[in-house]
């Protein structure tokens, strides 16, 4: 396949096809609403199944019904929309259905605006509903990632019956850049031994996350924490750059970590040790790697395009071993190389290693 | 000897489980005519249930199909995904009137309008059973609940929804009848909605919608039998019986 300039709300929806999408269900969302689109289109050319709910609370009901059936099955929205599918998720999450959930953040909190934020990271990587769950999600910087990370979070979503989140902003729906798709995966889906499909021929399925006896709702957590705990341990994953002399660690994701590699690179240029990690699993979060930094590095400099929510994240991983600091813009403001630019290099005059051999920011030492 | 002659058995469309139903409940009724009209349209090995919250949110463990469970009001929503990927398979929901009448109206009536080819069985017993007997929306006026203790006043608490009149107002609704179980000729009217429901279904004319009046005897707070000449006195002047709407 050859490279194409491709839109990222577009690249995603075209990947979910060739991927072997068999339904999507949606509701138009700024800066989501490509996707819908391109759907409508695509899905009954290929004679899949489309339908334009009539809410987003009737989307995420659509997903799960068409998952209950054993289908690869999708929705997309924004943060007002996700807010309205919490419920539907968090049936996903208790009746163990594969569903993969495309969210392309925009500001808030409320109707907020239409530009490009991350501040759902808390709601998407805490719970994305009520009770004890948490979805896998996966977050991209560039379209070809988006493209290569939607078949994954299909893969992902069957292999662990498991709600699949991907998160990504309006810069990285809206934006176009050279991209290659991947080829039409073979599309066949038989039947899972859990799904329904009419009991002919066997005993009756049934699909629920009721559990009435208290008892019996602890073993199915504690069966759903189990498979957390195997997917943490398996399908963490993050890229660097720069890490194995960084004094600095700039910690960032999807389009911030690229507006914090340019930053990287200008301190680079200039003699700064500095390095950029970036989780590309929010939840799991890629905390083994981090921890393994935390010794080394100085500092860590969180960037994020919201008030700080991945810096806990950050923060857990580091345990007090490094001081961590943060910056970020609020309300869909886009973050400029150089504003992080001049943050990284406050931050290295900041840092500090105490006699006792201690590392802090001044702003810490002063405290 | 006389050989036993079996006149009524349990159709196989009903598993052998005990139902938690209170005794008295029409829920027990309507659960077995549905099951006897797969058995009798030799579709219960390819239909779906999609199962409510409510009373009956173990629908499941009595009619032996497969089945899932929807979200509180959503069952019309969760049976569109499941007929768009199974076109060939035979979807129903069953839910209360809580369910679809009041969290849920927007999924129904959208189901309805889009002529999904899905059979809505609506269970209207004028209260929220499951959570202990609030005030519907297919409450009477003057109906005492635990959230209408004076009795429903309809200057603060509006009138009661007439589901099957709404539903038959849209374009996509083939099939659309309210029957009610409170005595054994309306019960025979009741089944022969259902399987014209499912019918139409199989036939692929769109939306079916059975509304079947229902009683409560433990939130009513009354007699099995009491309660069937409420449904008689006081529902069914709120409710007429009838069918709606019958596209062929
Ligand atoms: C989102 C949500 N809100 C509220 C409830 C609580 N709830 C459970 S059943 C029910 C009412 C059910 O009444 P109805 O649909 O009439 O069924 P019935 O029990 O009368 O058969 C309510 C409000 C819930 N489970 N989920
Ligand atoms: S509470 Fe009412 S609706 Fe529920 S099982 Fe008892 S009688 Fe039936
Ligand atoms: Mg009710």
């Amino acid at each position: 396949m050859a490279r194409e300039l491709l839109k990222g709300n577009e690249a995603i929806a075209e990947a979910a096809i060739r991927a072997g999408l068999d339904a999507y269900f949606g509701y138009p969302i700024t800066p989501q609403t490509e996707l819908l689109e391109y759907l409508a289109r695509r899905m009954p050319e290929l004679g899949r199944a489309f339908v334009q709910a009539e809410s987003e609370v009737a989307a995420i009901n659509m997903v799960y019904g068409a998952a209950c059936a054993g289908k690869r099955a999708m929705t997309s929205s924004s943060g007002p929309g996700i807010s309205l599918m919490q419920e539907g998720l968090s049936y996903i999450a208790g009746a163990e259905l594969p569903a993969v959930v495309v969210d392309v953040m925009r500001g808030g909190p409320g109707l907020g605006n239409i530009a490009a934020s991350q501040s759902d990271y808390f709601q998407v990587t805490r719970s994305a509903g009520h009770g004890d769950f948490r979805p896998l999600t996966l977050a991209p910087a560039t379209i070809q990632e988006a493209i290569d990370l939607t078949g994954l979070a299909f893969d992902l979503a069957e292999r662990y019956r498991m709600l699949v989140i991907l998160l990504i902003d309006g810069n990285l729906g809206q934006m176009m850049e050279p991209a290659e798709l991947p080829p039409f995966r073979q599309h066949t889906s038989p039947t899972p031994e859990w799904a329904v499909s009419g009991a002919e021929g066997r005993p009756h399925r049934i699909i629920t996350s009721l559990y009435l006896q208290p008892e019996a709702l602890e073993r199915h957590n504690l069966k759903l924490q189990k498979k957390l705990a195997v997917i943490a341990e398996r399908e963490q994953r993050f890229a660097g750059l720069y890490l194995e002399d960084a004094d600095l660690i700039v910690v960032a994701f999807g389009s911030a970590a690229r507006v914090a590699q340019n930053a990287v690179e200008a301190a680079r240029a200039q003699g700064m040790a500095v390095g950029l990690f970036r989780p590309i699993t929010l939840s799991p979060f890629p905390m083994r790697a981090l921890e393994r930094l935390a010794p080394r590095a100085r500092a860590f400099l969180v960037v994020e395009m919201n008030a700080g929510q991945m810096v806990e994240d950050v923060r857990l991983a580091v345990a007090g071993r490094a001081p961590v600091r943060f910056y970020g813009r609020l309300g869909g403001v886009e973050m400029l190389p150089d504003e992080v630019l001049q943050a990284i290099e406050q931050a290295m005059r900041d840092t500090r290693v105490t006699k006792n051999g201690a590392r802090m920011l001044d702003a810490e030492v002063q405290r | 000897m006389i050989a036993e002659q079996p006149v009524y058995e349990r159709p196989i469309g009903l598993t052998a489980a005990y139902t938690h139903y209170c005794p008295g409940c029409t829920h027990g009724i309507a659960h077995r005519l549905t099951a006897e009209v797969l058995e009798e349209l030799g579709i219960l090995g390819r239909t779906i249930g999609v199962a409510s919250v409510g009373c009956s949110v173990f629908a499941y463990n009595y009619i032996a199909c497969d089945f899932v469970g929807a979200a509180h009001g959503r069952a019309p929503a969760v049976a569109t995904g499941l007929k768009r990927v199974l076109p060939d398979r035979i979807i129903f929901t069953y839910q209360g009137d809580g369910d679809l009448a009041s969290i849920g109206l927007g999924e129904v009536l959208h189901a309805a309008a889009r002529g999904e080819c899905i059979t809505v069985i609506f269970i209207n017993n004028a209260i929220y059973g499951m959570t202990g007997g609030q005030m519907a929306p297919t409450s009477p006026a003057g109906m005492v609940t635990t959230s209408s203790p004076t009795g429903r006043d309809p200057r603060q608490t509006g009138h009661p929804v007439r589901v099957c009149e709404l539903i038959a107002q849209m374009d996509g609704a083939a099939y659309v009848a309210r029957r009610s179980l409170h005595n054994p000729a309306e019960i025979r009217r009741a089944k022969k909605a259902l399987r014209a429901a499912f019918e139409c279904q199989m036939n692929g004319r769109g939306f079916a919608l059975v509304e079947l009046l229902s009683t409560c005897p433990t939130n009513w707070g009354m007699t099995p039998v009491d309660a069937l000449r409420w449904v008689e006195e006081r529902m069914l002047p709120v409710f007429p019986l009838g069918e709606f709407k019958n596209v062929p």
